[in-house]
């Protein structure tokens, strides 16, 4: 009998304790009438479709091709977010700050993981992991090298701590050789640690 | 409180490692965790700041040794079982056994979903007009609440300058406990690297918190 005795849809022996437990908790909380779980579907449905960097590049692409939108974005970025339609769900407490020649800001959460989702998606696991949470606000160039980031002796790096609801997103500089390019184009060059300040831009030309 | 949480300053934890074309989850039940965490808030089970707390109090070891979504779920699991949702002899039966609590905002259905995917406010009316100007100086308090605080131990002590004001907030050191949301301003402060790290840190640094306006005093 006993072969014939366990659930037939997985053999549990090949679930890690930690699976076991997650299963667990949602049946309980199925069962006591708190959730749907199609609700639960629905939502990692949403995080896996609707959010992602191409949010922020679509924003930082359109900063680069439209000083008014740059101007209002760096005033308040929620309100210049809010105004182009698809990606207005930020939120109302997004703040850009732009990298320039004298200055490049870096984005960190050192008590928890705080990150502009809305804008990136949800966190890379290094964003979240202890190494990068306790180093960014003391020794933030040697954090840089491990992403293989060297910026001049000179330029003041900033790092922004998100300590609050707050939430940060970079505005790189735009590359050069990109003159006359569309937005289209430009966000092609925006990848997510560029908005993070932990990369740059990718150069036009070069292999992705 | 001084958990291994606020870790902003600490040494040893080795190099940041990314990883190559990473996946949004590296198992199903990540996604599974995530999403209990946001149907369970939605609700009205829990606060985001009272989440936070129960993954802070964690003990230290399981903290640094538990992957992101592992702490999730810890703390999910104990908020639920403290806040009376369930029961520690269901957890261990993997079944419901007891009468359901009632959801302050009820079940969380399909019709729900939208709302989690809008990014919640947290700015609220003043109850009383700012201490504190742009450029002022401020000297962030050396206090150590033993329950969530969001003023990290590596400025405490420390003078900086106020950079920007985000208006006022929910204040998570209240909403955390289920104090209420005591409103309170809300200011960027920044700091020189070297004030916090020493004569020896990177004389090009300069961090910034958020600081609630109870984490200040003038300087």
């Amino acid at each position: 009998m006993s072969e014939h005795h366990h659930h037939h849809d997985h053999d549990h022996s090949e679930l890690s304790e930690t699976e076991l437990r997650v299963r667990a908790l949602e049946t309980i909380l199925t069962e006591k009438g708190y959730v749907e779980p199609a609700a639960l579907d629905a939502i990692i449905q949403a995080y896996e479709t609707k959010i992602g960097p191409h949010n922020g590049a679509r924003v930082v692409a359109k900063a680069w091709a439209d000083p008014a939108f740059k101007k209002a974005l760096l005033e308040d970025g929620s309100k210049a977010i809010g105004t182009l339609g698809h990606v207005s769900r930020v939120g109302d407490h997004l703040v850009v700050v732009e990298n320039t020649a004298q200055r490049h800001n870096m984005v960190v959460c050192t008590l928890c993981s705080c990150y502009p989702w809305e804008m990136l998606g949800l966190p890379p696991v290094w964003y979240k992991a202890s190494p990068y949470r306790s180093r960014a606000v003391k020794d933030p160039r040697g954090v840089l090298a491990d992403f293989d980031v060297t910026l001049p002796k000179d330029m003041e790096i900033r790092v922004w701590d998100s300590t609050a609801e707050t939430r940060f997103l970079v505005l790189p500089m735009r590359p050069d050789g990109t003159e006359g390019w569309s937005e289209e184009q430009l966000a092609e060059l925006v990848t997510r640690d560029s908005m993070i300040g932990t990369g740059f831009p990718k150069t036009p030309g070069a292999p992705s | 409180m001084n958990g291994v949480h606020d870790m902003g300053g600490m040494d040893g934890f080795g190099k940041v490692e990314a990883e190559p074309n990473e996946p949004m989850f590296h198992a199903d039940w990540e996604s599974r965790v995530l999403a209990m965490v946001r149907a369970m808030g939605a609700a009205g089970a829990f606060n985001i700041d009272t989440s936070r707390f129960y993954r802070e109090t964690l003990p230290p070891h399981v903290y640094l040794s538990s992957s992101y979504y592992k702490k999730w779920f810890l703390g999910l699991e104990e908020m639920l079982i403290q806040k009376g949702y369930l029961t520690r002899e269901e957890v261990a039966a993997g079944h419901a056994m007891q009468p359901a609590k009632a959801l302050k905002h009820g079940k969380f259905g399909l019709a729900n979903v939208e709302r989690v995917m809008v990014r919640g406010k947290f700015a609220r009316a003043a109850p009383a007009p700012a201490k504190f100007n742009i450029g002022d100086r401020v000297r962030a308090k050396n206090i150590h609440p033993t329950t969530h605080t969001r003023l990290p131990r590596y400025v405490r002590g420390h003078v900086g300058v106020v950079e920007l004001n985000h208006g006022c907030h929910v204040f998570p050191d209240s909403a955390a406990m289920e104090l209420g949301e005591n409103p309170q301003w809300l200011y960027t402060v920044v700091f020189e690297g070297r004030d916090l790290w020493g004569a020896d840190g990177d004389p090009t640094l300069k961090v910034s918190i958020d600081a609630f306006e109870p984490y200040l005093d003038p300087a």
